[in-house]
Formats: C-alpha cells, sequence, structure tokens
C-alpha cells in the first residue's frame, strides 16, 4: 500500500497504481433496532483503469461499500486511500464523479445548465463550463437538447445527463450505483455499449454497482460478487474481454463461464440465510 | 333510434360555447347566493320596517312591507343592491383624497398592508433559514412562534400601538407592525418545509462536489423552496391585510377601511359596513392576484411544466 503523503496523480500511467484501496472495513449502523452489521472486514484493491462492478443481493453492503469509497459514509473499522489519500481528502479534492440510480437533475435548470452545476461550484470560468457542457453532451449523444428542462427527457436521456454531468470535471474515478436500474432492458443494452465506449476512450477508472449478472459480465474486467448479513466480499473474478468489445459477447462460451461462476457465488454467500 | 355509442349518426347534441362551460357553474351559484341573501334580507328587515310603519300610524300592504326592507335606511341586513349602490357611490363618487371616498380609505390601509407583507415576509425568511441552518434554534424557537400565533391579536394590538405611539411610532407603521406579526407565521412554516424538501442524493450530489454550505443553499435549498413560498405568501397576504384592518380598529384611526368599519358600527350604518368590507374583500382578491401573477412568471423562469 502506499504512503498517503505520496503525491496524489503519481503513477496515472502506470497500471499497478491503486485507485482504491480498501484495508480491513467493517461499518456497522446503529439503528432502532440495535446494531446492523453492513460491511465486514472488506479489503479491495482497485487499479487504475480498473472497471469493477459489485454484484450481490439487495442488503449486501454494495452501495454502502460505493458510499465509503465516496466518503458519503464512514467506516466505523478500518483504512480506505483513494488515489493515495484519505476517502475525505479524495472528495474535498473532487477525485471521482457519483452517479447515483436516480438521474437527480435539479428540475428548475435546463440540461445544459444541470450539466454546468457542479463545474459552476468548483469556480470554472464561463468559457470553460460551456466548452466542458458542450463536450460531454456531444459525448453522451445529447446534442441539441441543452435548452431542455429534464422532464422533457425520457430516463434514459436524463440518465445520460447524469453522465455527463459526472464527467464534466473530468474526474480519473467514476462511481456509477445501479445507474441503469431503473431503465428498460433496450435501453439499458444501449447505454452500457455507450459506457463501455466511454470508458475505452478516457481511460478512467469505473466502480459500479449492479445486481444484473450479465450486465457485470459484459462491463467489467473484475467483479466483486458480495453477500448479505453481514456486508462481505465473497469472490473476486477477473474477466478479460477486449476493452472494444460488443453486446456479441454475451454469447459466447466464456462470457457464461463467467456469468455462471458469479450466479454459484452468490448461491453460495446465499445458502445457509434462507 | 337507440343511444349506441359508436353510431356516427347520434342525434345533434347541444354544444356549449367552451367559455360558457368555464363560467355557467360559477354565475349559478352566483345568482342563487344572491337570490338567498334577498329573501334574508326581506325576513330580517321585516320587523324593522313594520316597526315604522306602526310607530307612525300609517296604514301598509305586505308589498309596500317588502318594499321597505329593500330601501331601509339602516337595515339589519342591507340588500345586495344597497350595498353594490354605496359601494359604488363611495369608490367613484368623490375624489380619491377625500375621506369620504372608499379609495382613499382602501389605499391607507393597503399601504400599510404592504409594508406589513414586505416585514413580515422577510422576517419569516430569516427565521426559516435560521431554524434550517442553526439545529438548536429548531428546538427553540419554533415552540415561540407557534405561540405567538395562539396569542388574540385583538388584545395585543392595543398595547402594541399604545407601546409604539409612546415612542413616537404613530400612523402606518404600528399598523404594519401589527399586520407583519400575523403574516410571517405561514412564512416561516412554508419555508422551513421548501427548504429541507430537496431529495437526500441531492444533498449527497453537493457533497461529493464538497460544495460550500453558502453554494449548497443558494443552488439547491433555496430554489426548491420557491414554490412553497409562493404557497405561503398567497396565505400570508391575505392574512397581512386582515392584519393592518383589525390595526385600525382599537386606535380610532381616522383612515383606513378598519376605521370605515368602525364609524359604520358606531352610527349603524351596515351599508357602510358591507360596502368597507366589499372593499375589502376586492382588495385581498386583487393582491392574490398579483402574488399568482408572480408566482406563474418564476414558475415558467425555473422550467416548470405548463
Amino acid at each position: 500500500m502506499r504512503a498517503p503523503d505520496q503525491p496524489i496523480r503519481e503513477g496515472v500511467t502506470s497500471p499497478a497504481a491503486l485507485a482504491v484501496s480498501a484495508h480491513d472495513i467493517s461499518l456497522t449502523f446503529q439503528t432502532a433496532d440495535g446494531e446492523v452489521e453492513a460491511l465486514s472486514n472488506i479489503d479491495l484493491d482497485i487499479a487504475e483503469g480498473d472497471f469493477v462492478s459489485f454484484i450481490g443481493p439487495s442488503g449486501c453492503g454494495k452501495t454502502t461499500l460505493l458510499r465509503v469509497i465516496a466518503d458519503l459514509e464512514r467506516p466505523t473499522a478500518g483504512t480506505i486511500l483513494i488515489n493515495g489519500v484519505t476517502s475525505e481528502q479524495a472528495r474535498v479534492q473532487r477525485h471521482y464523479g457519483y452517479i447515483f440510480q436516480a438521474p437527480a437533475l435539479y428540475p428548475w435548470r435546463t440540461i445544459e445548465r444541470n450539466v454546468m452545476l457542479p463545474l459552476e461550484i468548483m469556480g470554472f470560468d464561463a468559457a470553460e463550463r460551456r466548452r466542458r457542457v458542450e463536450q460531454y453532451l456531444k459525448l453522451v449523444n445529447l446534442s441539441g437538447f441543452e435548452r431542455k428542462y429534464p422532464w422533457q427527457l425520457s430516463g434514459g436521456m436524463q440518465q445520460r445527463a447524469s453522465i455527463a454531468r459526472a464527467l464534466s470535471f473530468e474526474p480519473a474515478l467514476l462511481l456509477m450505483d445501479e445507474p441503469f436500474g431503473a431503465l428498460d432492458e433496450i435501453v439499458r443494452d444501449h447505454l452500457n455499449e455507450q459506457l463501455l465506449r466511454l470508458w475505452n476512450q478516457t481511460c478512467k477508472t469505473v466502480v459500479f454497482v449492479t445486481h444484473s449478472i450479465p450486465e457485470a459480465v459484459f462491463l467489467s474486467t473484475k467483479i466483486v460478487v458480495m453477500s448479505p448479513r453481514p456486508g462481505r466480499i465473497i469472490d473476486v473474478i477477473s474477466c478479460n474481454f477486449p476493452r472494444d468489445r460488443t453486446l456479441e459477447i454475451r454469447e459466447t462460451p466464456e462470457f457464461l463461464k463467467i456469468a455462471q461462476r458469479v450466479r454459484s457465488g452468490l448461491r453460495s454467500g446465499h445458502s445457509y440465510d434462507e | 333510434m337507440t343511444r349506441s355509442t359508436f353510431s356516427a349518426a347520434r342525434p345533434a347534441e347541444i354544444r356549449w360555447h367552451p367559455t360558457f362551460v368555464r363560467i355557467a357553474p360559477v354565475v349559478v351559484i352566483v345568482l342563487v347566493l344572491i337570490a338567498v341573501w334577498y329573501v334574508a334580507a326581506v325576513l330580517m328587515n321585516l320587523n324593522l320596517v313594520r316597526g315604522a310603519f306602526e310607530r307612525d300610524d300609517t296604514p301598509y300592504t305586505t308589498g309596500q312591507l317588502i318594499a321597505g326592507t329593500m330601501r331601509a335606511e339602516r337595515p339589519l341586513l342591507p340588500a345586495p343592491h344597497q350595498i353594490v349602490q354605496t359601494f359604488a357611490e363611495d369608490v367613484f363618487g368623490w375624489p380619491v383624497t377625500s375621506p369620504r371616498s372608499l379609495v382613499y380609505h382602501g389605499w391607507v390601509t393597503l399601504s400599510a398592508t404592504f409594508v406589513g407583507f414586505l416585514l413580515g415576509a422577510t422576517f419569516g425568511i430569516v427565521l426559516a433559514v435560521l431554524i434550517v441552518h442553526v439545529r438548536t434554534l429548531q428546538k427553540s424557537l419554533l415552540p415561540w412562534i407557534i405561540c405567538s400565533q395562539m396569542v388574540p391579536i385583538l388584545a395585543v394590538a392595543p398595547i402594541v400601538i399604545v407601546v409604539l405611539g409612546a415612542i413616537g411610532l404613530r400612523g402606518l407603521l404600528p399598523k404594519a407592525i401589527i399586520s407583519a406579526y400575523l403574516c410571517f407565521f405561514p412564512v416561516v412554516i412554508g419555508v422551513v418545509k421548501g427548504l429541507t424538501s430537496p431529495d437526500p442524493i441531492q444533498g449527497d450530489l453537493m457533497r461529493t462536489w464538497s460544495a460550500t454550505p453558502a453554494q449548497i443553499f443558494w443552488k439547491l435549498r433555496w430554489p426548491s423552496a420557491v414554490p412553497f413560498l409562493f404557497a405561503s405568501l398567497k396565505v400570508s397576504i391575505t392574512i397581512s391585510l386582515i392584519g393592518a384592518i383589525v390595526a385600525e380598529l382599537p386606535t380610532g384611526a381616522q383612515a383606513g377601511i378598519g376605521a370605515r368599519l368602525l364609524a359604520g358600527s358606531y352610527y349603524g350604518q351596515t351599508i357602510q359596513i358591507w360596502a368597507a368590507l366589499v372593499a375589502a374583500s376586492v382588495l385581498a382578491v386583487g393582491l392574490i392576484g398579483v402574488v399568482s401573477l408572480i408566482e406563474r412568471w418564476v414558475a415558467q423562469l425555473m422550467g416548470a411544466r405548463s
């Protein structure tokens, strides 16, 4: 593990550099009916440029783990480093963009002003803001919709706008919490392909929460299988399809083999539960 | 012919003009109310008129009796046309600077309403912002705010006016303060609700961008509160008009709709009282209309679905 005092972006080009390094993370929520152990002894390294999926049944702590990486929750034990700094420093220094299941666009702002919002907050000048909004709306195929309000767009388009918003300030790390969970299968396949293309073009690190096995296998370089009560990692599966893969790989034997391994991992984590 | 729904050759239906369809129910209700009012006016003023005839020992018919109830000088319940007539005379019959003009009195009350509304709304917004941002205030301030509204304003108004008069404040300002005292409450409640209305994930987003508290306020909380603010302002502006009128009652004010009401009741001028009440409701409708117009304009700027 790197020491926290090392320069933040050191070794961006080196494939071995760690975007996320979690060591022995545990998190216990105090609720009205007593303690809930949401995460238990999580050890996880995510290399820069990786596309990592967290998969597991609901309540397995996959979203909580993502929120811990984002410093939206504090672990009760363990250490976590993002690009070599603490998660709080990483949040304050805006190392990551976070995409929620809901687009969470501000209804009183047009699409372009929604994408501009983080840039306003981070103090980019007006010309740079306009340039980036144009660039990233184009990247997610939303050119021409700048002046529309969110309610005038479909769910899939809204989610693309929220991705453009997360990309606009060019974070090296994207945290995505079931971003396509509320969308139908066709839109979802389409957005998966777009996301893959985007990841391939920008060389970002992506951490992706999902409960869909095909989605996880299709997108990821690494699949983290999790299990509930307490939330823990039960398997980490590497998955090395070419970076420019297409939806057709879902029919190949390798794909099915990995999907099978994910499924059996989920089943073993679940077996004593019912 | 059968009443088949899909038959193209249905008997021609009467197609009313859409404007008529929209207005007809309102007109019908108004006509019914006016009819009920006339009946009530006859019944309530009957004894009064009969008494007058009997005092003078003049013989009278039922027709004369009923006609009398329609034009009594100090009726218990004036007939609608009497009120309309007096209202029109008081509004149009005098120069607007004359103390006999309802426009003059309306303006006096309206100016106190405006100042009171501005004071009250501003005070309410400031309180709401404090309550939302300072945790201890939420517990310590809110009970007092609620208590403040339990005090009967008619009892407090004279005290406030005497106290303020003692320190040299007379005229518009004491009335505005009483009006503000009544109207800040809905604003506090509405704006607190509005400022805390954003979805938690929108707050989380702000956190992931490490936004400052000021940025969170101006870019998230305040815009979220605007629809709630306008709902409150519409309630608040009528309350502030009532506040201004109430403030004119205990002070023996020389001018204002409250003063007109008071003078009317001193001298038994029921028609004058009713005319002043009509003036008050015309003002209230106008004020709500203005707030609604501004609301619609702001909603358009904020991209609301039209």
